[in-house]
C-alpha cells in the first residue's frame, strides 16, 4: 500500500515538473518583449533594460525557469507586468471562486448521476431505464455555457429566484457565497452529470454480467441484493476514472461560465491578461490549472486503492 | 426416496428450444453425472434448476426438489432455496469469485443471507466451512487474487454448501484445473456428499471424471437425454449409437506409424533459460528475478512425434513461445535445422510452424481462408501467385479434409473443429519438417479431438512430419507421441519413450500425474 | 439501429447546411440591415434576425461549416497521430517507448483543451486554428489510449501469434493484422469525439479564443446573443439548437454504429 502511494506521488512530482517546463517552453516562444509592452514604444532604451533586470527578464532561460518554479513553490508568483502587482494576490482571490465552484459542481454532478445511472441499471430495458438514458443522450449533448444562458433566463430574468451574474465574496457570509454559485454550479453539473450516468449505467451492467454475480444470485441474493451488494463496489472503478477527468472538464468549464454569469474568478482574469499580454499571469494559472488536474488524479489514484484490494499488494 | 426429480424439462430461448423432456432422478447421498458434448444442453439443465436461466428463456415441465415442484416459484421464494437447501459450484474459479470482498465475507454472506445469526456467528460458522473444505490455511481477510486457482475452487465450493445443502450442482467444477488439483477437488466433493447426504448433480464432458464419480449418468446430445442409467452399466452395455460413439472417441487411439529413429536431430534445445523480473518488493529493493524455463534441454529428430507435458505454471508455454522464436533466452540455445532460433532465417522459419490452442482467436476474423492459410507465404523468396497459390490453397485444404471452395469463405463460417483443420493447413503448406501443437486438441470434443487425432495420424506419414506435441491432457500425449518429457517448474523431471514411461513412471512426480488422471475403465478391467 | 438512422439524419441534415452554404443563403450574413434588427422569427427571417439585421438562420448555415471543419480536422489530428503512437506503444508493450508514449498521454491529458486554447492564443493570438489545434492535441491522447488499449488485446490472441512465427514484423502485424480489427472502435470514437469536438469549437468560440469575426460561429453567436438574451431570446435559443442537434445526432450515430459493429450483438441478431 505504502509502496503504491510512493510511487503515484512520484508520478505526480514527475509530471508536474514536466508540465511547468512544457507551460514555460510555450510561454518563451511568445514574440515581444514584456518590458517594451509594458513601457509602452516611447520609452528610452536604458528605462527597458532597467525594468528588464527589475523583472529578471535580462537572466539566462535556466534562471528564470528556476527562480519562476522555486518562487511557486513559496507562494510567489511573481509580478504582474500589467498591474505592476503580485500575481499570487490576484490568483487568490479569484482562485476561491473558481475553485469552490467546480467544487460545487462536481458534487451536485455525483450527487445525481449516481442515483440516475443505478436505477437506469436497475431497471435494465424498462420504461424507466429508457427514459434516464433519452434524458443522459439530452444532457451530454447541451453546450453547459447555453444551457448556463437559458438558466439566468428562466430563473434569474423571467422568475427572479436567483440574481443573474456577479458574486458577493465570501465576506458577505457563506450562504449569500453559495447562492451566487448555485445557478452556474447546475449549468456546469447536469451535462456532467449525464455523462457521468450513463458511464455508471453502463459500468454496472458490464458488473452485473460477470462470473461472481451469477455465484452470488447462486447464493441466494436477489437480483438487487447483487446489484448493491456485489456490482457497484465493482463497477466504482471506472466511475472513478471518470469522475476524475471530470474534474479538469469542470475546472475548464468553470472558467466558461464565469463569463455567463460575470463571475470575478480565474477565466475573467486570464482572458483579461491574455488581452493586456500579462504572460506571468497567463504563465501561473494554466500551471495553477494543470496542478489541480493532477492532483485531483492524485486523489483519484489512491481512492482506487481503496476501492480495489488488488492494486494494493502491486505497484 | 428421490431428492430432485426433473420432469420432461423443456426450455426454450426465444422460441428457439435448448432443452426437450429432459427427465432424470437424484437421491440424496447420491452423484449423478450429466454428460455430453458442448451444445448438448446439460448446463442449461443445471441453471434451469437454480432458477438461473438467461433472460428470454422459458421452461416448462417439473423440477421437483424435495417433494416441492420449483420450477415456477415466484422469484423470492427461488432465492431462499439458492445457498439454502441448493447450492451451486462453477467451472471458472478465476472469476466467480466478487474481486473485491475478502473470502470470509463471500462465505459468510451465503449464512447471513439465509438467516437468523449474527455477523460473528456468520464469520465463525465460515471459519469452519472453509477448515472443512481444506482452507485451514487461509485467514478470513484474504482476497480472492492471492488464492490460486484449486483454492479458489474451494471457496467457492464453501459458498455453496455453507448451509447444508441437500443438492449441490457442480457445472464442470474442474475443467479450468491441472490434474492433480482436479483429484483434490473431486475427492473433496465426494467425502462432501458423503459427509452431508447431499446429492450432487455433477455436469461435465469428461467421461473419466464420470467413471471415476458418479453411480448414474445422463447422457445429453442436441437438449435430449439419449440414454441414462448405473455408471457401471451404461459404460459397458451402452445401447444408443451416440453413447457409443462418445466412449470410442473417448478412449480413441489413432494408428500412427511406427517411431522413427533418432539420429537425425531437427530441433536442439540447450539448457535453455527463461527469467522474467519479479515486481519490486520494496520501492529500491533488489529486483527478483522468476525462472520459467531452468536449463532445460531436449531434441526432436525428423519424423518423430514428441510430447511435452505439465501442469499449468511448470513453463512449458514458456519454453513453447522460446522454441518459437517469441521469446529471448537468459541462457542456453535453440536450434532448428542447424540454425540459431534467435536470428531466424526464411528457410528456418518455414520448417517450423504452429498450431495454437484456441481455435476462434487463431484466425483473422476479417481476412479470408486463402489468405489466411497462405499467411507464411511471404517466407518465399518468389511467393506462388494467381494459378499456383490456388492450387497450394487447395492441396491444403484437401489435405485437411476439408474443400478446395472453402478458402473463399470467412473463418466464422467454420465449426471449432474445421477451425483447427484451417489450422493445420496454414501450417502444412510451407511443407514443414516439424509442426509444434501447443495444447492443439484441447478445446475441442471428444468426437471432433478423435477425428482431428486422426488426421494428424494420417498427415505424418503422408509428409514425413515431426511433431512437439505440448498439452496436459496425459492421455492424447500417449495416443500420439513416441517419446515424451515431463516438466515441472521449470525443469525436465523425466523423458523417455512414451509407452515406458506412463507404465512405468521413475520420477515421482510422473507417479502423481499419472495417478490423478482420471482414467476411463477399458471393458475387461472393473468399475470401481 | 433506429438510434444510427436518426442520428445519421440529423448529422447529414447539418453537413448539407454547410455544404449548401456555399453556394447559397437565404439572406447574405456580410450585409448590414440595421432597421430589421432584432427580429422576431417570421416567414422572411425563419430564426428572425439580430443586431445588425443579419438572418439568423443563414448565419447557422454558414457557422455550421466553421463547427464542422474545426471538428473534423481535430478529429483527424487526434487520430492520425493518436492512432500511430497507440499502435506503436502495443507493439513496444512494455517496453521503454511504450511507457514514453503513456507518460507523455498522461500528461497531455492534464491538459484541458481550454487551457491549451490559452496558452496558444496567449503566445499566437486568437483564431480558429487555435481551436483546431487545442481541440486537437486533447484528442490524441483520447485515441492513443482506446487504440493501445484494443491492440494489446489483440497482441495476446493466436492469430497474432502466428503472424509472428511466420516472421512478420510488428509494424507490418499493426498495419495488417491490428489496425482492421480495431477500425471500427475508431471509427465509433471518432464519431463521439466529432460531437465533443462541435461542443469544444462553441465553448472556445464563446469566450473569443477560436473563430474571430467575421467568421461566422455557433459560439460566438451565443455570445453576442448574451447581452440580449432578455429581449431577443431567439438569439440565444436557435444557435444552441443547432448545436445540440448536431451533437446528440453524432452521438445517437455512434451509439448506433456500436451497436451495429458489434459483432457480438451481429449474432445474437443472425
Amino acid at each position: 500500500m505504502l509502496r503504491y502511494i510512493l510511487k503515484r506521488f512520484l508520478s505526480l512530482a514527475i509530471s508536474l515538473i514536466v508540465a511547468s517546463m512544457v507551460i514555460f517552453a510555450v510561454i518563451e516562444i511568445a514574440p515581444g518583449d514584456p518590458a517594451a509592452y509594458m513601457l509602452g514604444i516611447n520609452a528610452q532604451p536604458d528605462t527597458i533594460a532597467a525594468l528588464r533586470a527589475e523583472l529578471g527578464l535580462d537572466q539566462s532561460k535556466l534562471q528564470r525557469y528556476l527562480s519562476w518554479v522555486g518562487g511557486m513553490v513559496v507562494g510567489d508568483f511573481g509580478t504582474s507586468y500589467a498591474y505592476r502587482s503580485p500575481v499570487a494576490e490576484m490568483i487568490g482571490d479569484r482562485l476561491w471562486v473558481s475553485l469552490p465552484l467546480a467544487i460545487y459542481a462536481l458534487t451536485l454532478s455525483t450527487i445525481i448521476a449516481f442515483p440516475a445511472g443505478i436505477y437506469a441499471a436497475s431497471r435494465r430495458g424498462h420504461f424507466g431505464d429508457t427514459a434516464v438514458m433519452g434524458a443522459t443522450q439530452l444532457g451530454v449533448a447541451i453546450p453547459n455555457f447555453w444551457f448556463a444562458m437559458i438558466c439566468v433566463l428562466i430563473f434569474a430574468i423571467k422568475l427572479r429566484w436567483f440574481s443573474a451574474g456577479g458574486f458577493p465574496g465570501w465576506d458577505r457570509g457563506f450562504w449569500d457565497g453559495i447562492k451566487a454559485l448555485t445557478l452556474p454550479a447546475i449549468a456546469l453539473a447536469l451535462p456532467q452529470a449525464a455523462i457521468l450516468a450513463r458511464v455508471m449505467r453502463s459500468s454496472l451492467l458490464d458488473m452485473l454480467g460477470e462470473d461472481f454475480i451469477r455465484t452470488a444470485r447462486a447464493k441466494g441474493l436477489s437480483r438487487r441484493q447483487t446489484l448493491w451488494r456485489h456490482a457497484l463496489r465493482n463497477a466504482m472503478i471506472p466511475v472513478l476514472t471518470i469522475i476524475g477527468l471530470q474534474f479538469s472538464f469542470l475546472l475548464a468549464g468553470a472558467i466558461i461560465i464565469e463569463q455567463v454569469f460575470f463571475l470575478p474568478g480565474l477565466g475573467r482574469l486570464v482572458f483579461q491578461s491574455i488581452s493586456a499580454r500579462d504572460l506571468i499571469v497567463v504563465e501561473s494559472v494554466v500551471m495553477l490549472l494543470v496542478f489541480a488536474v493532477i492532483l485531483v488524479n492524485f486523489l483519484v489514484d489512491l481512492t482506487y486503492a481503496i476501492v480495489d484490494p488488488r492494486l494494493r499488494g502491486r505497484t | 426416496m428421490t431428492l430432485l426429480s426433473v420432469r420432461n424439462l423443456n426450455v426454450g430461448i426465444y422460441s428457439k428450444p435448448i432443452l426437450k423432456d429432459v427427465s432424470f432422478d437424484i437421491a440424496p447421498g447420491q452423484i449423478v453425472a450429466l454428460t455430453g458434448e458442448s451444445g448438448s444442453g446439460k448446463s442449461m439443465t443445471a441453471l434451469a434448476t437454480m432458477g438461473l436461466l438467461p433472460r428470454g428463456a422459458q421452461a416448462s415441465g417439473a423440477l421437483i426438489l424435495d417433494g416441492q415442484d420449483i420450477l415456477n416459484l415466484p422469484e423470492p421464494k427461488l432465492c431462499a432455496l439458492r445457498g439454502n437447501t441448493m447450492g451451486m459450484v462453477f467451472q471458472e474459479p478465476m472469476t466467480a469469485l466478487n474481486p473485491v470482498q475478502t473470502i470470509g465475507n463471500q462465505v459468510a454472506e451465503t449464512i447471513l443471507i439465509h438467516g437468523p445469526s449474527t455477523r460473528a456467528q456468520a464469520m465463525e460458522r465460515a471459519r469452519d466451512i472453509l477448515d472443512r473444505v481444506g482452507l485451514t490455511a487461509h485467514p478470513l481477510g484474504r482476497y480472492p487474487h492471492e488464492m490460486s486457482g484449486g483454492q479458489r475452487q474451494r471457496v467457492v465450493i464453501a459458498m455453496a454448501i455453507a448451509k447444508r445443502p441437500k443438492l449441490l450442482i457442480a457445472d464442470e467444477p474442474t475443467t479450468a484445473l491441472d490434474v492433480t488439483t482436479q483429484a483434490q477437488i473431486l475427492e473433496l466433493l465426494k467425502s462432501l456428499v458423503a459427509d452431508f447426504n447431499m446429492g450432487l448433480m455433477m455436469i461435465t464432458h469428461d467421461l473419466a471424471v464420470v467413471a471415476t464419480m458418479a453411480e448414474r449418468i445422463v447422457v445429453m446430445q442436441n437438449g435430449t437425454v439419449v440414454e441414462q442409467g448405473d455408471t457401471a452399466q451404461i459404460l459397458h452395455h451402452m445401447r444408443h449409437p451416440y453413447t457409443k460413439s462418445l466412449i470410442a472417441a473417448s478412449t480413441h487411439r489413432p494408428d500412427m506409424p511406427p517411431a522413427a529413429p533418432q539420429d537425425d536431430p531437427i530441433l536442439v534445445v540447450e539448457n535453455a533459460t527463461r527469467t522474467y523480473p519479479e515486481p519490486r518488493r520494496r520501492l529500491f529493493g533488489k529486483r527478483e528475478y522468476r525462472t520459467a524455463v531452468d536449463g532445460v534441454s531436449l531434441t526432436v529428430n525428423a519424423r518423430e512425434r514428441v510430447g511435452l507435458v505439465g501442469e499449468s505454471g511448470c513453463g512449458k508455454s514458456t519454453l513453447t513461445r522460446a522454441i518459437l522464436g517469441l521469446e529471448p533466452l537468459q541462457g542456453g540455445k535453440i536450434t532448428a535445422f542447424g540454425q540459431d532460433i534467435a536470428t531466424p532465417t526464411p528457410r528456418l522459419r518455414s520448417g517450423l510452424q504452429v498450431v495454437f490452442q484456441d481455435p476462434y482467436s487463431s484466425f483473422n476474423p476479417r481476412h479470408k481462408v486463402a489468405r489466411l492459410i497462405t499467411e507464411p507465404f511471404h517466407l518465399l523468396p518468389h511467393p506462388p501467385a494467381g494459378k499456383a497459390r490456388q492450387d497450394a490453397v487447395a492441396e491444403a485444404l484437401i489435405a485437411v479434409g476439408l474443400h478446395a471452395e472453402d478458402g473463399g469463405k470467412y473463418i466464422h463460417e467454420f465449426s471449432g473443429g474445421q477451425r483447427q483443420r484451417i489450422a493445420i493447413a496454414r501450417a502444412l503448406i510451407l511443407r514443414p519438417d516439424l509442426i509444434v501443437f501447443d495444447e492443439a486438441v484441447s478445446a475441442l470434443d471428444v468426437s471432433v479431438r478423435a477425428q482431428v487425432l486422426d488426421l494428424l495420424a494420417a498427415l505424418c506419414r503422408s509428409h514425413d512430419l515431426a511433431y512437439l506435441f505440448i498439452s496436459h491432457d496425459l492421455s492424447v500425449v500417449r495416443s500420439i507421441t513416441d517419446r515424451v518429457l515431463v516438466m515441472k517448474a521449470g525443469k525436465i523431471v523425466e523423458q523417455g519413450e512414451t509407452e515406458t514411461v506412463f507404465s512405468q513412471p521413475k520420477h515421482p512426480y510422473t507417479r502423481v500425474l499419472i495417478d490423478a488422471a482420471p482414467m476411463l475403465p477399458l471393458h475387461n478391467e472393473g468399475i470401481p | 439501429m433506429r438510434n444510427l438512422i436518426l442520428g445519421a439524419a440529423l448529422t447529414t441534415v447539418f453537413v448539407l447546411a454547410a455544404l449548401i452554404s456555399f453556394i447559397f443563403t437565404p439572406y447574405d450574413i456580410a450585409a448590414l440591415d440595421i432597421p430589421n434588427k432584432l427580429q422576431q422569427p417570421s416567414a422572411q427571417h425563419w430564426f428572425g434576425t439580430d443586431h445588425f439585421g443579419r438572418d439568423i438562420f443563414s448565419m447557422i448555415m454558414v457557422g455550421a461549416r466553421t463547427s464542422i471543419a474545426v471538428a473534423v480536422l481535430a478529429v483527424g489530428i487526434g487520430m492520425g497521430l493518436g492512432i500511430p503512437l497507440g499502435l506503436t506503444a502495443a507493439a513496444r508493450r512494455g517496453g521503454w517507448l511504450d511507457e514514453i508514449i503513456m507518460r507523455g498521454n498522461d500528461l497531455v491529458f492534464a491538459f484541458p483543451a481550454l487551457v491549451i486554447a490559452i496558452l496558444i492564443t496567449a503566445v499566437f493570438g486568437a483564431s480558429a486554428v487555435n481551436a483546431i489545434i487545442a481541440i486537437g492535441i486533447f484528442n490524441i491522447p483520447v485515441f492513443a489510449r482506446l487504440s493501445r488499449g484494443a491492440a494489446l488485446g489483440l497482441w495476446s490472441r493466436d492469430f497474432i501469434l502466428s503472424a509472428r512465427v511466420a516472421g512478420k514484423s510488428s509494424a507490418r502485424i499493426s498495419v495488417e493484422h491490428i489496425l482492421p480489427n480495431i477500425g471500427n472502435l475508431m471509427i465509433v470514437q471518432g464519431t463521439i469525439q466529432f460531437s465533443l469536438g462541435i461542443l469544444a469549437e462553441a465553448g472556445l468560440s464563446y469566450v473569443g479564443l477560436g473563430a474571430q469575426p467575421p467568421t461566422p460561429s455557433w459560439g460566438r453567436m451565443l455570445a453576442d446573443a448574451q447581452t440580449l438574451v432578455s429581449i431577443a431570446p431567439h438569439l440565444a435559443l436557435f444557435p444552441g439548437m443547432a448545436i445540440i442537434l448536431t451533437v446528440l445526432g453524432l452521438n445517437l450515430m455512434g451509439d448506433g454504429l456500436r451497436d451495429w459493429l458489434d459483432p457480438r450483438l451481429r449474432v445474437l441478431r443472425a
